[in-house]
């Protein structure tokens, strides 16, 4: 087996008194997509900065794509690309601009610079834009160009903080898309997100971060398996029918019984038992009349309640995330 | 390539980035074209006929080196607005995470004020001549006050660069530059004769950079006497740079962005 492209042992980093990373160990294969998952605060951001040399680490060790953060800085900058949570471009350049002179500080040559902006204006469908401001662009759109920037020089690592906060669901689609070609071409990823489906989404692994902590390892579906996979919520017609629709689901219930509180009934789905249709089939074969019936799916906080028996701390978090999101409608209208 | 031709590519790159936007973004353009017409008119109409300068034909000679040298000294807030966005916007973080030079984000700043500088200068000049300025001076002369001006100007840039990737935001980093620079230029010989100040101002003036820089450019242009004032404004602009330049690279090594 060749290195990993990312490995990660016991790194440390505090400000002041306040320790952003207390020891974390990640491993990423060649070629796979490493998801650090959890809320505001986790130290996800630090350890992104660390891994491209923004920021030294206190103590610990970190490789990427074969070079040592610290001794090798200045070597590993060639090889990596990050987009952040900003949308780092320049909005007075053109899009084309913008491309080009990262290519040229990445010291690809000026021709070679050119023709990759070209090629990356076109993969991520910005041609008709490439000779407009980036300043009359859509939030969207500027992602899209700041992600491409992290690819400039094709590096078989990129680091991508928190791609999708603050873009609209379709952006967030068309984003994953190209993240998924990325690494089908051979390039590792470690993303950073607050959201569970989109590490389900994307990451090979997922590695969940809570106060400088990896408290959790693995594929998505072992994360989903210790949180309890989906849940079903019944809203009963008549709340008297309970004994009999709890019957009725006992079956396809994670849980020998299914508990039930006035007209609600909820219960851990299991897997590959015919989902929310089955259970409406039994239900109504044993004529349990239904007001409402949903499945829930782990959310990042089913996470976190199940493997560290705390809520997710999002202080402040929510805020952040409307202001974002408020930018980015100002900018789609902008560029209308 | 080796690393200082690296450098030197990549502060060129930047620096072209930089002039760019400048077309592109009309209010900066204003502040170093029509900002400098106006304070010739302003100083030369309202001032001219109340302030005694003696040994000098009219008060426009006198003005002219001064005034040049108080817009020189102002042109690097550039430098210092642009930093402060740049950080805020995460481009920083953006340019920190590429193979290029630790100095060419701050290099690429400065140099592209040089040509700033360059155009107020110009416009500075014409509108000068136009008001009734008049070189007592050799070609070299004027050649060699143009020259010291452009490096006086690049001084203050690299005290931009720091005041700019180390304030809080674009605002403070202008606040600063101005509560620094402005008594500077007034408490000395650029707009009225030192003896005519009191003296404890005096005193202040005479050590003043700008009243070194400002009678270096009389001695170049208008023909005053020289004294040691040229070789000192050469050697005032060379330590700013020695001292303002690696300060700011160390900065620029450690920039978190907001």
């Amino acid at each position: 087996m060749s290195e990993p492209a990312i490995e990660v042992r016991d790194l440390r980093k505090s400000y002041g008194d306040v320790e952003a990373l207390r020891g974390i160990d990640l491993e990423a294969p060649a070629g796979t997509v490493l998801g650090l998952l959890g809320p505001n605060g986790a130290g996800k951001t630090t350890a992104v900065r660390i891994l491209t040399t923004l920021l030294p680490p206190d103590a610990g060790s970190a490789r990427v794509a074969g070079f040592d953060v610290v001794r090798d800085a200045s070597e590993l900058r060639a090889h990596v690309g990050l987009a952040g949570q900003y949308a780092a471009v320049d909005e007075n350049l053109t899009g084309r601009e913008n491309l080009e002179m990262v290519g040229r500080l990445y010291h690809l040559g000026r021709k070679r610079s050119l023709g990759r902006a070209d090629e990356l204006l076109e993969t991520f469908g910005l041609t008709d834009a490439a000779s407009r401001l980036v300043r009359t662009y859509s939030g969207g759109m500027r992602r899209r160009l700041d992600l491409a920037a992290a690819l400039v020089a094709r590096p078989p690592v990129i680091f991508l903080d928190e791609p999708t906060t603050g873009l609209d669901p379709r952006s967030r689609l068309a984003l994953w898309q190209t993240i998924a070609v990325r690494v089908a071409a051979g390039t590792t990823v470690l993303l950073t997100t607050q959201y569970l489906d989109e590490a389900d989404r994307l990451a090979d692994a997922i590695a969940v971060i809570d106060h400088g902590q990896v408290i959790a390892e693995g594929t998505s579906d072992e994360l989903k398996d210790r949180v309890g996979g989906e849940r079903l919520e019944v809203t009963l017609e008549d709340p008297s029918q309970a004994e009999v629709a709890i019957a009725a689901l006992a079956p396809i219930s994670e849980d020998d019984r299914p508990s039930c509180a006035g007209e609600l009934l909820s219960m851990p789905m299991r897997r590959d038992r015919g989902g929310i249709a089955e259970a409406v089939r039994r239900l109504d074969s044993a004529g349990v009349g239904i007001a409402d019936i949903a499945v829930r799916r782990p959310t990042l906080d089913d996470v976190f309640i199940a493997l560290t028996g705390h809520a997710a701390e999002h202080e402040g978090a929510e805020d952040e995330d409307e202001d974002e999101e408020e930018q980015g409608e100002e900018r789609e209208e902008r560029a209308a | 390539m080796s690393g200082l031709a690296y450098a030197i590519s990549d502060t060129v790159v930047l620096a072209k980035r930089n002039l760019l936007r400048i077309p592109r973004a009309p209010d900066l353009l204003i502040s170093f074209t029509l900002q400098p017409i106006m304070f010739v008119v302003l100083f030369v109409y309202v001032f001219g006929g109340a302030i005694e300068t003696p040994g000098f034909e009219d008060y426009t000679d006198f003005l002219m080196p001064g005034i040049i040298v108080q817009t020189m000294s102002f042109g690097g807030f550039v430098t210092a607005l642009g930093l402060a966005e740049d950080l805020k916007k995460g481009l920083i973080d953006r340019f920190r995470s590429l193979p290029m030079a630790r100095s060419a984000v701050l290099s690429g700043r400065t140099l592209a004020d040089v040509a700033t500088n360059s155009v107020s200068l110009t416009i500075m000049i014409v509108v000068g001549l136009l008001v009734g300025f008049t070189f007592d001076a050799s070609f070299a002369e004027i050649v060699a006050g143009i020259g010291l001006m452009l490096l006086f100007g690049y001084a203050f840039s690299w005290i931009f660069a720091f005041a700019g990737i180390t304030a809080s935001s674009a605002e403070a980093a202008q606040a600063i530059g101005f509560m620094a620079i402005f008594p500077l230029t007034f408490a000395s010989s650029s707009f009225v004769p030192v003896d005519s100040m009191p003296d404890w101002l005096q005193a202040f003036a005479e050590v003043n950079p700008f009243t070194t820089m400002t009678d270096a450019m009389r001695a170049l242009w208008v023909d005053q006497p020289a004294g040691n004032d040229i070789w000192l404004a050469v050697v005032w602009c060379v330590g700013l740079i020695a001292v303002f330049a690696p300060l700011s690279v160390a900065r620029y090594r450690r920039a978190v962005s907001r």
